[in-house]
């Protein structure tokens, strides 16, 4: 983090906000910043290598490729966390899951090829767990448009 | 192929090619200077077929933006926190649509509530270098909710305990091409 130069800062910032569908896409950025293309692909894996950048490539909006995905939470008591999160992470439909500061203490996200494959996953975990889950489907996506200023 | 862009539209039925495209993409591209070459080869397919192809998803609305990924927790966004509100039914729609526009919000979505247990119905997830600064945020979102807000909750994260990031996944597509061959 403190060693991020105004080269790797300019690179985070703009390329958070996409580059070009195009054969040669970081080519233009190149030559505003003034280096040659294989240095600034050098300053990219150096940034992927220290775990600063996850990876660059197209964001897909997952929900549209069909399928059915659901937020869902439930509460793991202390003594048993370690082994409840290990049963709800050994399902691949979970893509995601947090521990949070709250009743509600386990959080993830679940996306299965189809809304029926969906419900038998969140019933399976609480057969599994023992816990109650609860089911935050989606009702509205409001549209954001965040970076990360570096 | 259907070309509307509207998120709200259901979901665009990806053919076979698409899929193994997304397959081999969704993980990130090589860093190279010239990445969809790599891809292309890896698909027998030519780079300008790719990038046809990704230019469709992206009129398609499958595809948001190609970008860099940055690792907040990394580059210092440590107070990564999921706030949930209760909103009146009848304005939720229109005010979630501010709190989504304030800029700072990452993620804003309407969810069920489950009552009695919870009551929040609005989700917004807002990140900081710090507690204040998260905390400065939801502060922010408060006053614009104001008196239309019932109550609020806000949950720090402290552990990813999985993060795989939602995937296509290549069973799905191995029965879709089975289906479409």
């Amino acid at each position: 983090m403190n060693t991020l130069d105004a080269v790797d800062r300019a690179l985070i910032n703009t390329l958070q906000d996409g580059l070009p569908i195009e054969a040669r896409p970081f080519a233009a950025l190149a030559a505003e910043l003034g280096l040659d293309e294989e240095t600034l692909v050098e300053r990219l894996q150096a940034l992927a290598a220290r775990g600063l950048v996850f990876r660059i490539g197209p964001l897909y909006n997952a929900e549209r490729f069909g399928g059915a995905l659901t937020l869902a939470a439930l509460h793991a008591p202390e003594a048993t966390y370690e082994a409840i999160a290990e049963r709800v992470n050994r399902h691949p439909e979970v893509a995601h899951n947090y521990r949070r500061e709250h009743h509600l203490n386990m959080w993830f996200v679940v996306a299965a090829e189809t809304p029926h494959r969906l419900a038998e996953v969140l019933a399976e975990i609480e057969t599994e767990t023992g816990c109650r889950v609860f089911d935050f489907s989606r009702e509205a996506e409001f549209h954001v448009d965040l970076r990360f200023p570096v | 192929m259907s070309t509307c862009a509207s998120p709200s539209e259901p979901p665009t039925p990806l053919d076979a090619l698409d899929r193994r495209i997304v397959l081999a993409t969704q993980g990130g591209l090589p860093l190279v200077v010239d990445p969809y070459r790599a891809v292309a080869e890896r698909l027998g397919i030519d780079t300008d077929t790719l990038l046809a192809r990704l230019r469709a998803l992206e009129a398609a609305g499958v595809l948001r933006r190609v970008a860099l990924v940055p690792n907040h927790y990394a580059l210092g966004y440590i107070a990564n926190a999921m706030t949930v509100w209760d909103v009146a039914d009848e304005v939720v729609h229109r005010l979630g649509r501010r709190v989504a526009a304030l800029g700072f919000v990452s993620h804003c979505y309407l969810r069920r509530r489950h009552p009695p247990d919870w009551p929040y119905n609005l989700f917004a997830m807002v990140h900081g270098r710090s507690r204040e600064e998260t905390e400065a945020k939801r502060a922010h979102i408060a006053a614009l909710l104001g008196p239309h807000c019932r109550g609020h909750d806000v949950l720090y994260s402290s552990r990813i305990l999985k993060k795989t990031g939602l995937r296509l996944s290549a069973a799905a597509t191995a029965e879709s091409k089975a289906c479409s061959a």
